[in-house]
């Protein structure tokens, strides 16, 4: 069969700047392609010109048989595009968002009535028809933003990162019915930062730096790995410390925690012998482990950035105590007849890392608004080392950092006066606010960007950004809601190593995520879902919770798929609204 | 196909007007913002003079020219300094303590006792603020008219009576409410279509209508019937609350007012539709809106400032401005009645400055993201 996308030396300039560097490929029908790559590879201008969305500075490119130069018009017609941030109107329905696209598409209203019940079967949208778009869930969202790419039974399906800020269990969803497309004969070709997604894709493009890096099955570029993979466990000590000195090593290509143990990948010519020495003297033991795609990316991507975080290394340290740091009793929250967070009850100490994992809208972030007294909590307490937030003065809002959702940075302003807003906004004045600001723009290499606006950067460096704003201060505890959504796995693990690095000093960090290996740093994870926290514990033994014989080592995404759903199918409609505020 | 072209638009209208009756910043901008701008027309600004400081100069010393000085002591408009030499008012015309003055001539009484002879006075005013200098010298000539008048009337000759045309009171409000709507339709016009096709930027509903076969053209088209409803809508609710709440009369005919509007939409809907291919943020596309659209509005249109006193260069860019030609059609539909011939004219200049709106946003807006 020929094949459904033809790229030929196809290159995209911007100004100066090269997004895309001779790029050649060819994309099947019937299959999923992944396109991966880290921020800035140039995956959305790849989508955006197999969208017919702009035009390449050179080469030729081919779409279902028309060329994306001369026939752009012919293009939107047999491509269905979900853009990242699906393209739904917030303030129509879902059905009047289907009938939009559907007279857009060119259907007939017998055509459109016609796939309307199978689409709203297919993403199970059947009962929200006549909810606005605005009020649905993220997975909601994205299976309406798919049902209307849908419509016209395209010959071409492209997705940009659909599943950003999305839950695990919707992913999941999402990933079937696009299969099922694929299994159609539809070429998919879906962009995404989960390697675990990529893993799972028929062919994946790696793009790096505006040039394909690999193209192939993703399991090809995996077995490269074989028998460079091992995970470190029963360690003695602090498994952050070990994963330091691990990443000093120069054997040591990429290392991440993995709940109590340490998941490490050698470099190619390194022997098992470099890393037995650090093992042993931490008692733990060393056992291989089969290689995963995200190996193979941050391998072929150049390594585990340094373990060191420079911005942890510069601050003193705290007085280690087993002081209860955050504290939340029967923590209630409703917005008029809809509750957000249902008398959830929790303690962090000093030092520890504490996940808050949920499907969307199932009331994380407003649990963290509470916390940090930006919300009044309808019942219960709140507080963090030992006040309640709300309502107190500012001195003890100084003990914490704040890193929202979406990055709150002020876009119409340049990252330096960012920087000067935040560390004005926290008090610092004088030398000590100069040379906090500098430190930070050492360490986070903003240099060369601080007269832009935050807007402009890369996802990447705006996460940078929002950080170092959040640490100017100097905060004893650290709530991050969200930081890595939409980030590549270099950046997090960029990312990563500043948290670890701040709780050796002492730092306590709650943070929000969907990445499930983020899950895995945490020293303890609580799961919410429909308001209630359904468990608390630390990662290994909410994985061992959920093994069976079928299955002896569940994944942590496993076991929050299978703990949500374990709570029951009712009320589905509850989860499916979006957190109100 | 053309069938199917039909659905494509009619799809897009009606999605838009979905969206103006349940997002409520479209309706804030036409139903709440003008009668706040026409609230500060009225009240706020006024280009009425009274107690306004002037010289009179008294050079004559007969009975008449004292009466005459006299009268203009008494004018509410006046605040008096009387002096016997010019010389004295001079400086204070220079320092700006004096708006203007009268001079009465020594020859005054004579004047008066010729027969057929006209009594002359100056007036001299300070034409760095045209507005206040013209309505100083017209008061000060009413003044003279009105004493001429009161003294006829008493000899028992033919009493002079002065009219002042289309607004007798010399009430500016009545005249800057009228030309007061047509800043108002500028600014929501402007506004409206700036912003929400920025806004469909900002949530990247755009780049999924452009992946769609419709074109840029419809998609940009369809912004405009329901846009154009809620400005005449706006349009007619102005003219009710100038003429119910504040008075002012309304001499021309409804169909004018209509036909005017409906076709000044097209530049101040179409403006906004060009600032939304340039820019693409809801907070830049208003500010634009606000200074291309409503500062022009407020000094070219000739609705604050005379375009006659302007320098030549200038008041040739007026005529780029769509509110100066909105203006005087206004002004004589409320004021005056249908004048025709200048409705027709303004119609056909704003057809003309619509025209090139329209003609520049398809220019620009491509169906690319380059």
């Amino acid at each position: 069969m020929a094949p459904q996308i033809i790229i030929r030396e196809l290159s995209k300039r911007f100004g100066n700047l090269v997004a895309l560097n001779n790029v050649n490929a060819n994309i099947q029908g019937g299959l999923l392609t992944g396109l991966v790559g880290p921020d800035g590879a140039g995956k959305t201008t790849l989508m955006r010109i197999l969208a017919g969305l702009m035009a390449p500075t050179s080469g030729s490119l081919e779409v279902a048989g028309h060329d994306a130069v001369r026939e752009a018009a012919a293009i939107h017609r047999v491509t269905g595009y979900m853009p990242q941030r699906f393209g739904l109107y917030q303030d129509l329905s879902v059905q009047e968002n289907l009938h939009l696209y559907a007279s857009l598409r060119g259907l007939s209203k017998q055509e459109a009535e016609a796939v309307f019940p199978s689409l709203l079967n297919f993403t199970g949208l059947e009962p929200f028809t006549k909810r606005l778009a605005g009020r649905l869930s993220g997975g909601m969202k994205q299976k309406l933003g798919l049902a209307c790419a849908l419509l016209a039974r395209p010959k071409v399906l492209l997705l940009d990162e659909p599943s950003v800020g999305v839950d695990p269990v919707s992913r999941r969803e999402l990933w079937k019915m696009v299969q099922e497309m694929a299994g159609e004969g539809m070429a998919v070709v879906w962009a995404t930062a989960y390697l675990d997604e990529a893993e799972r894709c028929d062919e994946v493009l790696l793009l790096k730096d505006g040039e394909l890096a690999y193209t192939g099955a993703p399991g090809d570029l995996t077995a490269h790995l074989r028998g460079r993979s091992y995970l470190v466990s029963g360690l003695a000590g602090n498994r952050r410390e070990f994963l330091t000195q691990a990443l000093d090593l120069e054997a040591v290509r990429d290392g991440v925690i993995q709940g109590g143990s340490v998941r490490l990948v050698l470099s190619a010519e390194a022997e098992l012998a470099a890393i037995e020495p650090l093992a042993q003297a931490a008692q733990g033991a060393i056992a291989p482990t089969p290689p995963r795609f995200e190996d193979a990316f941050i391998d072929l991507l150049g390594g585990n950035p340094s373990g060191r975080s420079a911005i942890a290394e510069q601050m003193a340290p705290l007085a280690p105590s087993d002081r209860v740091m955050v504290e939340c009793r029967e923590l209630t929250k409703r917005f008029g007849t809809f509750t957000a967070t249902d008398r959830i009850s929790f303690a962090v100490r000093q030092g520890e890392v504490f996940g808050l994992l949920g499907p969307n809208g199932a009331g994380k972030s407003t649990t963290f608004r509470m916390l940090c007294g930006l919300l009044k909590p309808t019942a219960g307490r709140a507080e963090v080392a030992g006040v309640a937030l709300r309502g107190s003065g500012s001195q003890a809002k100084l003990l914490l950092g704040y890193m929202a959702q979406k990055f709150s940075l002020y876009g119409s302003v340049s990252v330096r006066q960012n920087l000067e807003l935040f560390s004005g906004v926290y008090g610092l004045q004088g030398r000590l606010r100069r040379r906090r600001m500098a430190e930070m723009i050492e360490v986070f290499h903003l240099q060369a960007f601080l007269d832009e606006s935050p807007e402009q950067l890369p996802l990447g460096y705006k996460q940078r950004l929002a950080l170092a704003c959040a640490l100017m201060h100097r905060p004893r505890v650290l709530f991050l809601d969200e930081p890595t959504s939409g980030v590549d796995p270099i950046t997090r693990r960029e990312f990563w190593t500043h948290i670890t690095g701040l709780v050796g000093k002492g730092v306590t960090v709650l943070v929000t995520t969907h990445f499930m290996d983020e899950a895995e740093y945490c020293d303890r994870v609580a799961l919410v879902n429909r308001a209630q926290l359904i468990a608390l514990d630390s990662p290994d033994a909410l994985k061992a919770r959920m093994a069976r014989p079928d299955r002896p080592e569940p994944s942590m995404e496993d076991a929050f798929v299978e703990l949500v759903l374990a709570q029951g199918e009712k009320g589905r409609e509850a989860s499916g609204l979006e957190a109100a505020a | 196909m053309s069938n199917r072209r039909a659905r494509m638009l009619s799809a897009l209208v009606k999605k838009e007007a979905l969206q103006v009756l349940r997002d409520p910043s479209s309706l804030l901008i036409a139903f709440v913002l003008p009668p706040m701008l026409l609230w500060l027309f009225a009240n706020a600004i006024s280009l009425d003079v009274d107690d306004v400081r002037f010289g009179v100069v008294l050079e004559g010393s007969g009975q008449a020219a004292w009466d005459l000085a006299a009268a203009y002591a008494a004018t509410p408009y006046f605040r008096v300094t009387s002096v016997r030499d010019r010389r004295e008012l001079d400086p204070l015309i220079g320092t700006g303590k004096l708006k203007g003055y009268v001079v009465i001539p020594a020859n005054f009484d004579r004047m008066l006792t010729v027969p057929d002879g006209v009594p002359q006075i100056q007036v001299i005013t300070d034409a760095t603020e045209p507005n206040t200098a013209k309505f100083v010298s017209g008061y000060a000539q009413g003044v003279l008219n009105t004493w001429l008048a009161a003294r006829s009337a008493s000899a028992g000759r033919v009493s002079l009576q002065q009219r002042f045309w289309y607004n007798p009171e010399l009430d500016s409000r009545q005249v800057l409410i009228p030309g007061g709507i047509a800043i108002i339709m500028t600014m929501i016009g402007t506004l409206l279509t700036a912003l929400v096709v920025s806004r469909e930027w900002e949530r990247g509903t755009m780049e999924a209508m452009m992946s769609t076969p419709a074109s840029m053209a419809e998609l940009l088209g369809s912004k405009l019937a329901p846009y154009f409803l809620l400005g005449m809508l706006a349009n007619l609710g102005c003219a009710f609350m100038a003429v119910a709440l504040y008075g002012v009369p309304f001499r021309g005919s409804l169909a004018a007012l209509l036909a005017v509007s409906a076709v000044f939409l097209l530049p101040a809907l179409g403006s906004g539709l060009l600032i939304s291919t340039l820019v693409k943020s809801q907070f830049s596309a208003a500010q634009i809106a606000l200074f291309a659209g409503f500062m022009p509005a407020l000094i070219l249109s000739g609705y604050l400032f005379e375009i006659e006193v302007m320098p030549a260069w200038l008041q040739a860019i007026t005529h780029l401005v769509p509110a100066r030609h909105y203006v005087p059609s206004l002004q004589s539909i409320f004021l005056a009645g249908d004048l025709w011939p200048q409705i027709l004219r303004d119609m056909a200049a704003l057809l003309a400055l619509g025209l090139v709106f329209f003609g520049l946003t398809l220019r620009r807006a491509r169906k690319s993201l380059d």
